[in-house]
């Protein structure tokens, strides 16, 4: 019955056009209606959103429920309202509107102030991101990319904490400053192609110059989104100042737009410069893997020992996706390729749910006591056993505890990683021992131990909205981790077409 | 030799706008200040009583009239169209304010149509004179506009420097041309330069090429020539500093237009390497002096020599492209202007003006209406989507990539995120700050409210939709 739904366009503007609606409500004595139809619309769009799994094909890498609009949108330039999702993008487009569902509610009694723009802001920027996911035309997909900034930058600077305009303005700035330069590359694409559309790029051949440029170009970008070293340097302060639910967003969703960024643009449209290249990304990803593990390890802020733990696990993702030219001048098996690239795939999706799951743990407690310091805290167990116990399973999952979905992603992409590399996968396996020692010690003094001071003595444990979330994040956190065939199943023929296209040289 | 009339057809806006002007003059003599609405009135009747003109005459052949000094073709239509338009929402604009200052007179009326009317002939210049005629009624308007309030000192001042300034640019304009004429023999743009031959000494023609550069460049504002932009829009009333800001860059635009590519496109090499200097130099002192800024006016002068410096990098390509490309990007420019000194003026009020970056504070908390479409004004203007200005931004440099100057885009658009910081420190004043204690509240007539929703409404919705204004500039340079 919802065959010819044009669902993509459903998903993507209910929320705009619902966020809209929410920011009619006006003021803050109107706070309730606000609440309560920004839940009605997040909830409608999840559940809008789920006929895209439901219905998804697996075992056919063409893009499905595509929208094409049969006029150009802008005549004069061939940009077509074009959307389409395929095996990468689908599972991300379900995380996104998860996570909105999760985050509205957990920012239910916490934000006070100016209600309404608070949950329009979420509503309209999980629309855009659903839109970036989905955008087949260059031009809409740029469009969306920058779009999505304005709310986040409205979120960090009005909810956020002390220092929160000095970090809303750098994320904005560092990575507007990322993304120009990927509109250059696309402006030189359309002149070569004359078409603004994704797919026409990824067939058209080009250069090894012009290959690195615009590799270059895609890389500026998507390496500030990511974030990965050395651009990094946005992503503590952001998360840091955000409130929980704008942290909770931009881990578990903004920073998966860089990564599959790579997946979408860098590897099939410049597959040459991305071989060439190929020991620039590792090298940087190998980094952000080993010495943002060790920065994490230093941090006393929770928040920002989260933060960096994330750039640390996205370190993950984009050293699968590089390391197929590897695998396949050392051992010419290209299931380890595949391996690693479902590796990546499945990392972003397990980093989601997780580093949301351990920003709102922190959010929790920095509603009870207003701080984030690790000293602060100790023995929560004794005060908080419930919350103790999320809070433990969640940690676990970020050390990648078999078992929970932050092994499934590390796992395969260190496999990958061996078949490469014996010193690739060295360095990407001492992850296991950092990851856990910089978690497993966060929890450790805040968790257990005797209650350290009143304050602590004082906690209340958590109430049914909090229970509620954890709820859900657990379980997806557990149902990834024991069963992951299926989201590994809906990505296989989207990353073996994906890996044909990096094998094959443009040149 | 016989007198032949002249065919009045092509320019019957332009002979409408000055019997209205001159019935104006005699009306208002008559009226007193409290009646002063019925020269407002009379004022806005004949703008859009030009607008219907012009659109009643519209075709698409180019056709010549007054001995082939006045040209009426496709650029012409939507130039006079979008100068009308923009003087139209002008004078709303400035009723309110007028009014709350005492400086309601008929004469900001007259001038302004005066102006407007200069404009016209600039935009359908076909001449060396005419050009001249055109701009000189144009700024002799401007200058005297300037300094409507009388008392004011830092006006005062403005207008001086204005004038002076303009004055001594409108002589090197006349220089070069005169030069120009030397060589070529001729003052007619078509076919000016069918005179040029390999003895022509390319010296002289890069000379008198350069004097006219200069004398274009300070029109619009652009650096090495721009000192007077920040002077004038600080100390000119903000109504004023509204009409200075929009309109006569339109008219601007038109003048390089005519000059460069109409009368001296056979000199694309030599102008091409001149206007790549001034675009580069306009983007970078335009972006980064806008940063230092504690006054809003100054701040958008400086922001506007910055997108002076784009509006240039389409013209330099030299392609019938790029010229549509920088005529949309100067119409997107007069819009997001008309908002944001629009949104200024609303916010000031009797014995209050809204200048200092401070005022702003916390005014998403005061009028989260009015937050909400600077906002759209100032994202619009750092060239971020959804807005109007990130397509004209994007037009433009694709024009610039095509024309294989790669370089130059990724100059444009390093310059474009520095700049952005001053636009986001509105927001942020807006959104982040609290609000000051002692900020009167907003008082301001509907149709002034009205009109300053919609033009920044338009600004978002031509931003999901800039296909239709697209395809008007790309008609208006066929092939």
């Amino acid at each position: 019955m919802f065959a010819d739904w044009p669902i993509l366009s459903l998903v993507i503007w209910t929320p705009v056009f619902g966020g809209a609606l929410v920011l009619a409500t006006g003021k803050d004595t109107n706070a309730p209606i606000a609440r309560a139809l920004a839940l009605l619309v997040a909830v409608l769009t999840f559940l809008l959103s789920i006929p895209l799994w439901a219905n998804f094909a697996i075992g056919t890498a063409d893009m499905q429920f595509v929208e094409k609009s049969a006029e150009p949108w802008i005549a004069a330039y061939n940009v077509y309202y074009h959307l389409g999702v395929d095996g990468i993008s689908m599972p991300l487009i379900l995380l996104t509107t998860f996570s909105t569902v999760i985050v509205i509610i957990a920012g239910w009694e916490v934000i006070t102030q100016r209600v309404a723009q608070y949950m329009a802001s979420f509503l309209i920027m999980e629309g855009l991101m659903i839109g970036v996911f989905s955008a087949l035309d260059a031009a809409l997909f740029y469009v969306l990319w920058e779009a999505m900034l304005i709310p986040m930058f409205i979120i960090i600077g009005i909810w956020g904490g002390p220092r929160r305009v000095y970090a809303t303005l750098k994320f904005f700035l560092y990575t507007f400053f990322g993304s120009v330069f990927m509109l250059v590359a696309l402006l030189y694409l359309y002149f070569q192609t004359n078409s603004f559309s994704i797919l026409d790029y990824q067939q058209y051949p080009l250069g090894m110059t012009a290959q690195i440029m615009i590799f270059l170009a895609f890389l500026v970008a998507f390496a500030v989104k990511v974030p990965m070293w050395p651009v990094h340097t946005w992503l503590p302060d952001a998360h840091v100042e955000a409130p929980t639910g704008g942290s909770v967003i931009l881990a578990a969703i903004m920073l998966k737009l860089g990564g599959y960024g790579f997946l979408r643009f860098s590897l099939p449209i410049t597959p040459d410069a991305s071989q060439e290249l190929d020991w620039l990304m590792i090298s940087l990803s190998l980094i952000a893997v080993v010495y943002i593990g060790f920065v994490a390890l230093v941090q006393q802020d929770m928040k920002k020992l989260i933060a960096y733990s994330s750039i640390s696990h996205m370190g993950f993702v984009t050293l699968g996706f590089f390391l197929a030219w590897r695998i396949q001048s050392n051992s010419g098996d290209l299931r380890g390729a595949v391996m690693g690239l479902e590796g990546g795939m499945v990392q972003m999706i397990s980093h989601g749910f997780i580093s949301g799951a351990m920003f709102l743990s922190v959010g929790v407690l920095y509603d009870r006591l207003h701080s984030r310091d690790i000293k602060d805290y100790g023995g929560v167990a004794n005060t908080m056993p419930i919350f103790a116990t999320f809070a433990v399973l969640f940690a676990m999952a970020n050390s990648g505890l078999p078992g929970t979905s932050g092994f499934v992603g590390e796992f395969l992409v260190i496999l990958s990683a061996f078949k490469a590399d014996f010193w690739i996968a060295f360095f990407a396996a001492s992850t296991l021992i950092l990851g856990a020692a910089y978690t497993l010690w966060m929890i450790k003094r805040v968790i257990f131990g005797d209650v350290a001071n009143d304050k602590v003595a004082s906690l209340t444990d958590i109430n049914r909205r909090e229970f509620l979330i954890m709820c859900l994040l657990a379980v997806m956190v557990l149902l990834i981790g024991l069963w992951p065939a299926p989201l590994l199943d809906v990505m296989d023929a989207t990353v073996n077409n994906l890996l044909q296209h990096m094998m094959h040289s443009k040149l | 030799m016989s007198f032949q009339v002249p065919d009045f057809t092509p320019a019957l806006p332009e002979a409408f706008l000055l019997g209205m002007l001159c019935a104006i003059l005699i009306l208002d003599l008559f009226l007193s200040d409290r009646s002063r609405i019925v020269t407002y009135a009379i004022a806005q009747l004949t703008l859009l009583g030009a607008m219907f003109l012009t659109l009643s005459s519209m075709s698409a052949e180019t056709v010549l009239t007054f001995s082939g000094t006045y040209i009426r073709d496709g650029m012409a239509d939507i130039l006079k169209l979008a100068i009308y338009a923009s003087t139209f929402v002008t004078f709303l604009y400035a009723k309110d304010y007028l009014r709350d200052r005492g400086i309601f007179k008929g004469e900001f009326y007259t001038l302004g149509l005066f102006g407007t009317l200069g404009m016209s002939i600039l935009v359908s210049a076909h001449n060396f004179l005419t050009i001249y005629l055109g701009l000189e009624l144009l700024s002799l308007s401007l200058y005297a506009m300037v300094v409507i309030q009388r008392d004011s000192s830092i006006a005062s001042e403005a207008a001086m420097k204005y004038f002076v300034l303009g004055a001594i640019a409108s002589g090197m304009l006349l220089y070069g041309m005169s030069i120009i004429y030397g060589i070529t023999g001729t003052l007619d743009l078509a076919g000016m330069t069918a005179n040029i031959t390999v003895q022509t000494p390319g010296i002289l023609l890069s000379f008198g090429l350069v004097f006219i550069i200069v004398g274009i460049a300070f029109k619009l504002g652009a650096v090495p020539f721009h000192m007077w932009v920040p002077d004038v829009y600080q100390g000119a009333p903000t109504a004023v500093t509204l009409f200075i800001g929009s309109a006569p860059k339109i008219a601007a635009f038109a003048m390089l237009m005519r000059l460069l590519v109409d009368g001296l496109y056979d000199l694309h090499p030599q102008w091409e390497g001149i206007l790549i200097i001034l675009a580069v130099l306009s983007m970078a002192i335009g972006n980064l002096l806008a940063i230092a800024q504690t006054n809003i006016k100054r701040m958008l002068a400086y922001s506007t020599i910055s997108h002076v410096g784009f509006l240039i990098l389409g013209v330099l390509t030299g392609t019938q492209s790029g010229f549509a490309a920088s005529m949309f990007y100067t119409l997107a420019y007069v819009i997001m202007a008309l908002a944001g000194f629009g949104i200024v003026m609303l916010l000031s009020r009797k014995g209050f003006e809204a200048e200092n970056l401070d005022d702003y504070k916390g005014l998403n908390e005061r009028s989260p209406w009015y937050a909400f479409l600077m906002l759209s004004v100032m994202f619009s203007m750092a060239g971020v989507p959804p807005f109007l200005g990130f397509w004209a931004k994007l037009v433009v440099l694709e024009q610039v990539i095509a024309a294989n100057m790669v370089w130059l885009a990724i100059v444009g658009v390093v310059f474009s995120v520095i700049g952005a910081f001053y636009y986001l420190r509105i927001v942020k004043l807006m959104y982040f700050d609290k609000p000051a204690d002692d900020i009167p509240a907003l008082t301001a007539s509907f149709d002034t409210r009205l009109m300053v929703s919609l033009n920044s409404l338009l600004i978002l919705f031509m931003g999901i939709f800039p296909g239709s204004l697209l395809g008007l500039c790309q008609a208006a340079f066929p092939g």
